[in-house]
């Protein structure tokens, strides 16, 4: 088996962790927003579930994660241990508290002469939630990039649960620590300034996109 | 339209341990512009709150035509019964906020909301923003808007809709005397052309005296007196009432 | 500890009280007064650190030489190229081949080889390959290949990876042309390796410390586990042959290595009390290692 192309691995990388933001952003933002538009009792108890969730390793989500998709776990009948699927799995999981506690705080602090203007004009519901939304977008979209740092950064959930199979499962994160344990030095820096060269081109242009609506 | 009422009996309120409402029964008819005066921190903006659904009292009831639609509790979902009044009544807010989006987009909100098409939309919008004068500014970030044109704004975004009752709460407070007189001309339109019953509320007894049908007076979370104008202001029947007109009750 | 001394005595009563006498239990519970003991950096592998030897027989030359022996344990190719880099002061792999260009290199002064034992090839109990009838690496590959069984590969340059590179090349084959579908390169350790395996009920050549040093994926497994079906001290084949060596770094490449107790490191490893130390030590009640102790 040749080695992997660069672009192939930098594709996977992008595959996965923008698949899981996309997949966070789908269930963190409306569950977040819904969180944010009303006060319920429990609620300081929930944030700091949440809010400690941040601090998970994501060498301890994959432990977890493996123990429950090996073939002797409880869903090993999945058969998603040392796919692409399991590690989106793994950084859906990983990044979903940011991605919903970030969006929870954003819209919790939109104005509640805002929240009334959108009641009193009809909105109820969905157009309701989609409106705090919309009147957030600057903090929500932060929180989806968040998330997506996170994910593309991460190295211990995706490479336990992902095996770094060589051509299946290798991203630019396990690639760095495979390289480094040959003793190729130069190639496993290279790997990750190429890793930052595209956050970088990621968060620049979704930076100019929160900066076209800002004050 | 048909005429119907908005009113409330026996509503009782206690914010931040004050008992703010203490048994208020008021009414509103369609085709009627009706005054809510009374002194600062009286009630008035907590009664048009519970009036719109945006608060629930801690007792009596609040009744759109012949239903009961008193919201039950802060997080409560709207019955069917109360989304179908929600949607034909709005209150416009002593300090209006502006969506950030465009003035347009402002204005077109509740008309957005209520699923009008696409290409209807401009067609309600435009004029009424060009009938408060702030047309020119439909395509600017509206929360760059000065507090008399998100006034305007305000004014524009409920009026467009298609409602029965119209609460105002201050609706001129940042205005200059030629837009005062616009907007009051439009409240008026409202009802006595549109035919929507209009509550509106003020500490300006000479607005009161300009534009309202009938004026009703909360001292003390109570409506101590409610008249057609002209018998309030020259024949009020309760002390307060008559202090109030006198001017010796500070607004 | 006059400069303590005065400084407790000026602190209260109390506390003055309650630092003499931590000061005193430090003394005598402590380490023994005398020079602080000289650090060793030993740029090792991981197979070599798993399979505990290490842990067993270093206490004795830490106590015989007064020294702290730090031990970094990485693939055999990061290895060298740490030491190259003057990161160890004395290191100890198992890739002849790698080993052989280091010296060439002028990285290292002198070569000893220390042991040896045999790796294994591990598989399924199912053994679909038929590797257990082999009779040797090299037939037991072309099974696997053939049958194209699922294999794990390190995939990182480490004496393990090396040496199954090897058998694949001495039957003709280029494991870099191999299909994912059943060749796995994963570019990790032994221990990786070996669990990837287990999960993937496939074939992989593995040192015998490290799968005698994992029972969740040996033959007394959960779920059923890897077998040795070819090689082991208990069956050795020469073909999978491993030998382990220790390399003496060159002080004139890399000043400022600790030349001198990477000599002794050296000299204790390849002595016959510690060859006798290397025979005893086993795992589950198995030999790992053969002493050998030869200059090369």
């Amino acid at each position: 088996m040749a080695e992997t192309s660069l672009a192939s691995v930098a594709a996977l990388s992008l595959l996965v962790s923008g698949t899981a933001t996309l997949l966070a952003a789908l269930v963190g933002v409306p569950a977040g927003a819904w969180l944010g538009s009303r006060g319920f009792r429990g609620r300081r108890v929930l944030q700091t579930l949440l809010h400690s969730l941040y601090g998970l390793p994501p060498v301890l989500l994959g432990l977890l994660l493996y123990l429950s998709l090996s073939r002797t776990g409880p869903l090993g009948s999945l058969r998603w241990l040392y796919t692409v699927q399991g590690m989106v799995l793994a950084q859906f999981l990983l990044i979903l508290p940011f991605v919903l506690g970030l969006t929870w705080n954003a819209v919790a602090s939109v104005d509640p002469g805002v929240r009334d203007t959108a009641r009193t004009l009809g909105a109820h519901g969905r157009t309701f939630l989609a409106t705090l939304v919309r009147e957030a977008r600057l903090g929500v979209l932060g929180a989806v990039m968040v998330g997506f740092g996170r994910a593309v950064s991460e190295v211990g959930a995706v490479i336990i649960v992902g095996g770094n199979i060589q051509g299946e499962t290798e991203v630019l994160t396990t690639s760095i620590v495979k390289y480094t344990g040959r003793g190729d030095f130069a190639i496993a820096v290279g790997l990750g300034l190429i890793l930052l060269a595209i956050s970088l081109t990621i968060f620049a242009a979704l930076t100019l996109l929160q900066g076209g609506d800002s004050k | 339209m048909t005429p119907g009422s908005l009113s409330c009996a026996g509503v009782a309120k206690t914010l931040g341990g004050r008992r703010v409402l203490d048994g208020v029964s008021i009414e509103v008819h369609s085709g009627e512009v009706h005054a809510l005066l009374g002194p600062s921190g009286a009630g008035k903006t907590t009664l048009l709150r519970i009036l719109n659904m945006l608060e629930a009292p801690d007792e009596g009831t609040v009744t759109f035509n012949t239903d009961a639609i008193a919201l039950s509790g802060p997080n409560a979902r709207l019955t069917p019964v109360q989304s179908e009044a929600r949607l034909k009544m709005a209150l416009v807010p002593q300090k209006p906020i502006a969506f950030r989006t465009t003035v347009f987009e402002n204005a077109a909100f509740g008309l957005r909301v209520r699923g009008v098409p696409k290409e209807e939309v401009p067609d309600r919008v435009r004029p009424a923003l060009e009938k408060l004068g702030i047309a020119a500014l439909a395509d600017r970030p509206a929360h760059r808007l000065s507090g008399g044109e998100t006034q305007r704004l305000a004014f524009a975004r409920a009026t467009v809709l298609p409602l029965e009752f119209l609460l105002l709460d201050e609706f001129t407070a940042n205005l200059d005397p030629p837009n005062v007189k616009a907007l009051e001309q439009a409240a008026g339109e409202s009802a006595h052309e549109r035919g929507l019953g209009v509550l509106f509320v003020t500490h300006d007894l000479f607005q009161a005296r300009r534009i309202a049908d009938r004026v009703s007076l909360l001292v003390d979370g109570r409506i101590v007196e409610s008249a057609p104008k002209a018998e309030f202001f020259e024949a009020p029947q309760h002390a307060r009432a008559k202090a109030f007109v006198a001017g010796e009750l500070s607004v | 500890m006059s400069r303590y001394a005065s400084q407790i005595s000026k602190a209260p009563p109390l506390v003055a009280l309650a630092a003499s006498l931590a000061v005193f239990a430090a003394g005598c519970f402590g380490p023994p007064p005398g020079p602080a003991p000289e650090r060793l950096v030993l740029q090792t592998t991981t197979s070599v650190r798993d399979s505990g030897l290490l842990d067993a027989i270093l206490s004795d030359f830490e106590s015989k030489e007064n020294a702290d022996v730090s031990v970094v344990a990485v693939g055999s190719g990061q290895a060298l190229e740490n030491s190259k880099r003057g990161d160890g002061d004395v290191t100890l792999v198992h890739s002849p081949s790698a080993e052989v260009a280091f010296m060439n290199n002028g990285s290292g002064t002198a070569r000893w080889q220390i042991m040896y034992n045999y790796f294994v090839i591990v598989g399924p109990a199912s053994d679909p390959a038929g590797v257990r009838n082999a009779s040797n690496a090299s037939d037991a590959f072309t099974r696997i290949y053939t049958s194209a069984s699922i294999f794990v590969s390190r995939g990182d340059n480490s004496g393990t990876h090396t040496k199954e590179l090897s058998i694949w090349a001495a039957i003709g084959l280029n494991a870099s042309t191999f299909p994912t579908a059943w060749y796995k390169s994963i570019g990790r350790g032994m221990a990786d390796d070996l669990r990837t395996t287990f999960e993937f009920e496939g074939y992989t050549l593995s040192d015998e410390g490290t799968y005698w040093s994992i029972p969740s994926i040996g033959p007394n497994a959960l779920g059923g586990g890897l077998f040795i079906l070819q090689g082991g001290l208990a069956d050795p084949t020469p073909d999978l042959k491993n030998t382990y060596s220790v390399i003496q770094l060159n002080v004139s490449r890399t000043p400022s290595i600790n030349a001198r107790l990477g000599e002794r490191f050296a000299l204790w490893i390849t002595s016959p009390e510690t060859a006798a130390r290397i025979a005893n030590y086993t795992v589950e009640g198995h030999q790992l290692f053969f002493p050998d102790p030869r200059r090369q």
